[in-house]
């Protein structure tokens, strides 16, 4: 069930969606398409599900040619950010409609959506209208419904956007779970990078039409191709005109090899994390004023130090944690 | 592939369901039995309109009864009443005279015909309006108004100079059942386009897309999400329009010749019974009228609530 895109180009009037984009998605991954607003991740999961023609290039599911295909056809389960709740169904109709569709037999109707009822912890609420749900419970019914036909791959365009953060974490871990169980392969697109690297085994990072870079979590985080992707998985500052992860920041009393001098500005508890902005001593930044940089460092390392506005602190990049992107973008 | 053997094996594994562990935090009003929550939704959340010290709602109330009493209960309840002024017998035999259940018969017949028309055509024209990208559409949009605009008389004039005995296109309606049911139409068109307009635009598309994606073909998305969608709305703009249709009295005062047996609608009757001094009469189809009104206004509304209870 694996998905392959190739050099595929869709653009919307002047707007460019999708800039020869090439993606391999092998079967049974859990991978998000990360990216800001408007990078073209939703187009190209609506390009594999068949919502959208492509202007150009080849999308292939499980070694198929999909591109003629329409969407009825390409065996696929879609699952909206704002549910697309059947309104006039109730929640067991929701999820039945797609085997009402094939002609299923009644009965056997009847026992699939028990069953997906209860996978998705809906079971008690299968005549209910979707009026009468909350945000998680419409999309765990929407991810039922996704399911119930038996999908080669099952799509999810910014599943968790619309709830709030509470709902959000549990359906994160649910939606993890739920793959280990189920194993379809699956592609959902998210704009937050915590999402992707907390539920994906394979994060895509789009942005501006043009897919930056594919790898695991960790390898993004600590390998990134470029500054874009890695000011987009996790927080930066520069030093030395370098981008640097402020955790990765070293700190010393006294001058050690290759440190700079800075003065401590300001220094904020974040709970355990405390985040300390500096001024590198005798450098001007890039417009002109002081060259600002904040490090990330434990509450412990805080007291150690001492920390307080206007003390001097040699500060140099760990030389084990060397991260810096390949290629500067 | 989801595994019916491995989702009940997920069940036993997987944390507590999340609506069980989150519904306070999300939603602490709702409880899981259904009836509570309906009902807790159905009574708002106000003072109750006996609360000592606080007369606005009764007054309130009163002064809605009072008015809905003098302008419009009080004068129907008079025509009902004027209806039986000879007792039943006189009612019965008012409205089986060959006249009144001529006109009776032509007007609820005609009426009906129009509604239905209506029910395909409006409901065609709100599709189109919102739907397709036809060029003009602004200004379709906008005629579709001008029957509501116009004095209905002007409408009864419009038709009969083009349908008329020396119609110009070479169709002549005039004091035909033919010309009162085009004169009806006319008047009516705006209801159901109204009505199903602003539903279709709200209606969301990701449903047809996810209709579509579980393996809906068009006319399949049609019959089983659009239109269980936009079917109150289509139901409500046809009982209007047929309630319309009912009481026109000027578009067709022209166009019909008023022909008793042929092409007088019930409203014409009415007028002419009056002038001859048969109140009773006039009184007697009246009721009729507001009887079969009734009915639709009590069809319409219990369509609705079932809608509203639907979500």
């Amino acid at each position: 069930m694996s998905i392959k895109v190739n050099r595929v180009n869709k653009t919307f009037g002047e707007f460019v969606a999708l800039d020869d984009v090439t993606v391999d998605i092998p079967a049974g991954s859990l991978t998000a398409l990360l990216g800001p607003s408007g990078g073209g991740k939703s187009t190209l999961l609506r390009v594999i599900a068949g919502l959208e023609k492509p202007d150009s290039g080849l999308v292939e599911i499980e070694g198929r040619e999909a591109n003629h295909l329409p969407v009825q056809e390409r065996g696929v389960g879609f699952v909206f950010q704002h549910y697309a709740a059947f309104k006039h169904l109730t929640v067991a109709r929701n999820v039945a409609f797609g085997l009402e569709i094939r002609k299923r037999p009644k009965a056997e109707i009847k026992k699939r959506v028990a069953e997906l009822l209860e996978l998705v912890h809906l079971e008690n609420f299968a005549h209910r209208y979707p009026s009468q749900l909350s945000g998680g419970q419409r999309q765990r019914m929407a991810l039922a419904r996704a399911l119930a036909v038996e999908p080669a791959v099952l799509l999810l365009d910014e599943p968790f956007g619309a709830l709030d953060a509470q709902v959000r974490k549990e359906l994160r871990i649910w939606l993890r779970k739920l793959h280990e169980e189920v194993h379809v392969t699956t592609v959902f697109v998210t704009h937050d990078q915590e999402e992707a690297m907390e539920v994906a085994d394979s994060i895509v990072v789009m942005a501006n039409g043009k897919v930056e870079q594919i790898g695991s979590p960790d390898d993004l985080y600590d390998k990134p191709a470029n500054d874009f992707v890695m000011s987009f998985l996790g927080p930066v500052t520069k030093l030395g005109g370098q981008l640097v992860r402020p955790h990765d920041l070293e700190l010393f009393t006294v001058p050690e090899q290759d440190t700079v001098a800075a003065t401590v500005e300001r220094v904020t508890r974040l709970g355990f994390e405390v985040r300390v902005d500096l001024n590198v001593n005798g450098r001007a930044g890039p417009e002109g004023g002081p060259d600002e940089v904040w490090a990330q460092v434990t509450r412990g390392t805080a007291e150690q130090f001492a920390l307080e506005p206007g003390k001097t602190v040699h500060i140099r990049r760990a030389p084990d944690r060397l991260v810096q992107p390949a290629r500067s973008a | 592939m989801p595994e019916t053997e491995s989702g009940a094996g997920l069940l036993e594994q997987a944390p507590p369901a999340p609506d069980l562990a989150l519904r306070p935090a999300i939603d602490p009003g709702r409880k899981p039995r259904r009836g509570r929550s309906r009902r807790r939704r159905g009574v708002p959340s106000g003072r109750p309109l006996t609360s000592p010290g606080n007369f606005a709602p009764a007054l309130g109330l009163g002064m809605v009864v009072l008015y809905l009493s003098v302008i419009v209960l009080i004068p129907l309840a008079a025509v009902a009443w004027r209806s039986t002024g000879q007792g039943l017998d006189g009612f019965w035999h008012a409205i089986n005279r060959p006249e009144a259940s001529s006109t009776l018969k032509l007007t609820i017949g005609a009426s009906l015909l129009v509604a239905l028309v209506n029910l395909v055509m409006g409901t065609a024209i709100a599709w189109l309006l919102v739907r397709d990208r036809l060029p003009g559409r602004a200004l379709i949009d906008m005629l579709i108004d001008l029957p509501f605009a116009l004095p209905t008389i002007v409408a009864g004039l419009a038709l009969l100079t083009v349908y008329g005995t020396n119609s110009p296109v070479g169709l002549n309606l005039a004091y035909t059942r033919a010309g009162v049911v085009v004169a009806l139409l006319f008047v009516t068109l705006p209801f159901v386009v109204r009505t199903v307009q602003p539903v279709l635009l709200e209606l969301d598309r990701e449903m047809e897309e996810a209709a579509a994606s579980l393996g809906a073909r068009p006319a399949t998305i049609f019959v089983r999400i659009i239109l269980p969608n936009i079917a109150p709305a289509m139901a409500a703009g046809t009982a209007l329009a047929f309630a319309r249709a009912m009481s026109e009295f000027g578009s067709t005062v022209l166009i019909s010749g008023n022909l008793p047996f042929k092409t007088q609608v019930a409203s014409v009757h009415i007028f002419n019974q009056l002038e001859s001094d048969n109140v009773t009469g006039a009184a007697a189809v009246s009721t009729v009228l507001l009887i079969v009104s009734l009915f639709v206004l009590v069809g319409l509304d219990l369509l609705q609530r079932w809608a509203a209870r639907r979500g």
